[in-house]
């Protein structure tokens, strides 16, 4: 199965690893992005994130293709946060569960890559003094 | 024929709005697109790419637009 969403509520870990439970997976590996702190030692203090929703959901969809082709993964579930998040809160979480660990280390790894370069959404963060688009300007 | 033009994070702020349209020459590729939006907007030649979807899915520039295609402005992504 895979589940695949983006939520303007708080993102549940646990909900994420029992999506791609199955008697047939010898590893699940979820990965929890988290917002952080600082940023290049200037203190953060939210983060803003918002989707082109129906694309980005579309592009979400490749990426699990692209599991199941490539890795032979049983279950993916890819959930991720769009608002204002504060510090320690969860952005994005990935599970993917395949037969054999080795499997599920590379496509999970390869979902949140490809997820970071290709799926519209974007994030802003705010410090005390400003706030800027992240990655937007060279 | 008129292009109707969405866009979000930094492109949102760029031309001050969520949408805009322009006036442009039929037919009318992605690339030619680009380059008058960003004579109207010179901001836009400030960030690192702007991309377009075109109903949904990145197009390339020589791809050509129709009147009613959901045109979106896609800044560089940062999810995750």
């Amino acid at each position: 199965m895979r589940d695949i969403k983006i939520l303007d509520t708080p993102l549940n870990t646990q909900l994420c690893h029992d999506a791609v439970e199955d008697p047939a997976a010898g590893g699940i590996v979820v990965f929890v992005g988290v917002v952080r702190d600082q940023t290049k030692n200037r203190k953060v203090v939210q983060l803003v994130f918002e989707s082109y929703v129906p694309m980005a959901l579309k592009e979400m969809n490749k990426i699990a293709d692209l599991l199941y082709q490539r890795w032979g993964i049983l279950h993916v579930c890819i959930h991720h946060r769009i608002g204002v998040l504060d510090i320690g809160e969860i952005p994005v979480i990935i599970a993917v569960s395949t037969p054999h660990r080795q499997a599920a280390f590379e496509a999970c790894q390869y979902a949140i890559d490809t997820l970071k370069e290709t799926v519209p959404i974007w994030k802003k963060e705010i410090f005390k003094d400003g706030a800027v688009w992240v990655s937007a300007r060279p | 024929m008129k292009i109707n033009i969405v866009a979000f994070g930094i492109a949102k702020e760029i031309i001050n709005s969520p949408e805009c349209s322009l006036e442009v020459k039929t037919p009318c590729s992605v690339g030619s697109l680009k380059e008058t939006l960003m004579a109207k907007y010179e901001e836009f030649q400030k960030l690192k790419s702007i991309k377009f979807a075109i109903n949904e899915d990145y197009q390339e520039d020589r791809f050509l637009l129709n009147e009613g295609d959901e045109v979106v402005i896609i800044p560089p992504v940062s999810g995750g």
